[in-house]
């Protein structure tokens, strides 16, 4: 697969109206900055400042990463600096073409500095793909700060071929600040994945939402860790939906701590194989029993 | 021309129905009788859902007594479920589009015949956060979105409210007159009996009456209960 399809699967064809910061290969690829977004390369060239001015609005900023050969592990560390007032969407993610026998690794630690009364939306995807018997492993990891009355809106998506992942995202919020996670998982074959998510709620009337959705197939193995506390007047919702297909395993850990009177907190967890009624009704559509599968996982994971 | 011929469905010991002989032609057919008389049975032996014991299915001449439900859909019937299917991720859209086999087909109209205002609905999940009663008038949209020449409808009154029930006996009527085909209703209500043509009575898995409309309509028991305010 070529470098620019696989930017596009990673980026959804999106394109960069603001900012952007191209990483190929380990190296930048290419970068564009404007008055409002300043991205600096570290000192230690091991990831990225983005600096993105009070008030930035309208702007849609990209961080993507690909990996186009085996034999490469990196780590990079990428920090947000978001002003105050911003409405921002920033895109990030990861694809690994590998075709060698040699493991190719991307590690990204992303931490976001969200100003106070800004709304950002925070879209990730990660994909791998090649022939080769070398592994594709990904291991994102999300830190989330967010000021007073701010708003995170984070869509997590490993597509597919992914061989190994632990994906972890630690949040804190303060006072009004509203955080809503969406992640969806797509593992197969002898594949792996680890969710883990740590949030704290220390501000008053701060929410989260945190949506889980995964398909696991075939041999693949996945677990979910969640651990909310709500540390004052607070509300949180936590939702893990998997579905299971063949012989995946799936395990879910829903841990919620109140640790304040007025703390609100749920969780709700399905974990099952695709539901008989789904089928039967897709399947009265003439639909045939593959094709079915499909539109109900897609539809999932969508 | 649908025929049922002999039809038996035997399950835990307990004969469910025993051997129906029914013919459909394009028409209105009313399927009634008490709870547990096998009619739902019946609906789901047509589309393929449950396989009869013994018996036969002919449609137009062919025996597609061992075909698979999606074989039978796409040699167009359709089945609208009594219980309408949630599906999380999947919008009131994709499912209109998936019924209906064409991408950029107007959908607006299919809810408009249920009473649901399309922008209001097109883009909704099909999971938990529409009403029961919802759900169930896309699941009727779903269906008259197939177009199909035979149209089973089990109970489509279950779980709609009167306005919206009153006008989709208009709908039902209006769906017969554009396809000219079958359509079989599973229903206990007087109003959605009185759009047959035919009506068949099934009692304790047989059929005890068949006849037009006005030879079996008069001797239906359908009055007011006294003790629920409902009709039996």
């Amino acid at each position: 697969m070529k470098q620019d399809e696989l930017l596009n699967i990673v980026t959804d064809n999106a394109t960069f109206s603001g900012a952007y910061n191209i990483r190929v290969n380990g190296k930048l690829f290419d970068r564009q900055t404007n008055e409002q977004v300043n991205i600096v390369s570290k000192k230690d060239n091991s990831g990225i400042d983005i600096y993105i001015k009070d008030g930035t609005v309208g702007q849609t900023i990209g961080i993507p990463v690909v990996l186009t050969s085996g034999d490469i592990t990196e780590t990079v560390l990428n920090d947000f600096h978001i002003g105050k007032n911003c409405d921002v969407t920033i895109i990030a993610g990861c694809g690994i073409e590998n075709c060698s026998s040699c493991t190719s690794q991307h590690d990204g630690i992303h931490t976001f500095y969200v100003g106070e009364n800004s709304k950002i939306k925070y879209i990730e995807r990660h994909y791998g793909h090649g022939e080769g018997s070398g592994q594709k492993v990904m291991n994102p990891e999300t830190v989330i700060n967010m000021e007073k009355n701010s708003k995170m809106e984070m869509i997590t998506t490993q597509i597919e071929g992914v061989d190994s992942t632990i994906r972890k995202t630690m949040a804190t919020l303060k006072d009004g600040a509203n955080l809503t996670i969406t992640e969806k998982v797509l593992t197969s074959g002898d594949q792996k994945a680890t969710s883990i998510f740590d949030v704290n709620l220390n501000g008053k009337n701060s929410k989260a939402k945190l949506v889980s959705r995964v398909v696991a197939k075939d041999n693949s193995h996945q677990d979910f860790f969640s651990d909310v506390k709500g540390n004052n007047d607070c509300y949180a919702h936590i939702e893990c939906d998997a579905i299971i297909v063949n012989n995946a395993k799936v395990g879910s850990t829903p841990k919620i701590v109140a640790n304040h009177p007025d703390a609100s907190l749920v969780h709700e967890a399905t974990i099952g194989k695709i539901a008989g009624e789904q089928l039967l009704k897709l399947l009265s559509l003439g639909l045939d029993e593959k094709e079915a599968e499909d539109v109900i996982i897609q539809g999932f994971l969508k | 021309m649908l025929e049922l011929i002999d039809i038996c469905y035997a399950t835990n010991g307990k004969q469910i129905l025993d051997n129906i002989n029914l013919k459909f032609s394009d028409e209105i057919a009313v399927i009634t009788g008490a709870n547990g008389a096998g009619k739902s049975t019946l609906a789901k032996i047509v589309m393929g859902i449950l396989k009869p014991t013994s018996g036969k299915i002919l449609y137009n001449g062919q025996d597609i007594t061992d075909f698979s439900i999606t074989e039978r859909a796409k040699m167009s019937i359709a089945f609208a479920f009594q219980q309408p299917v949630k599906f999380k991720g999947l919008r009131v859209m994709d499912m209109l589009r998936l019924a209906s086999k064409q991408k950029n087909a107007s959908l607006n109209a299919y809810l408009g015949d249920v009473g649901l205002c399309a922008k209001d609905y097109l883009t909704r999940e099909l999971s938990g956060e529409l009403s029961g009663g919802e759900l169930k008038r896309i699941e009727i949209a779903s269906v008259l979105a197939r177009k199909a020449k035979v149209t089973i409808f089990d109970e489509p009154e279950a779980g709609i409210d009167l306005w919206s029930f009153t006008n989709l006996v208009q709908t039902f009527r209006n769906f017969q007159n554009s396809t000219q085909g079958t359509m079989i209703i599973i229903s206990h209500q007087e109003k959605m009996i009185e759009l047959a043509d035919k009506i068949i009575v099934l009692n304790s898995g047989k059929v005890e009456k068949i006849g037009k409309k006005d030879e079996i309509m008069p001797t239906l028991s359908i009055k007011s209960c006294n003790g629920c305010g409902g009709n039996r």
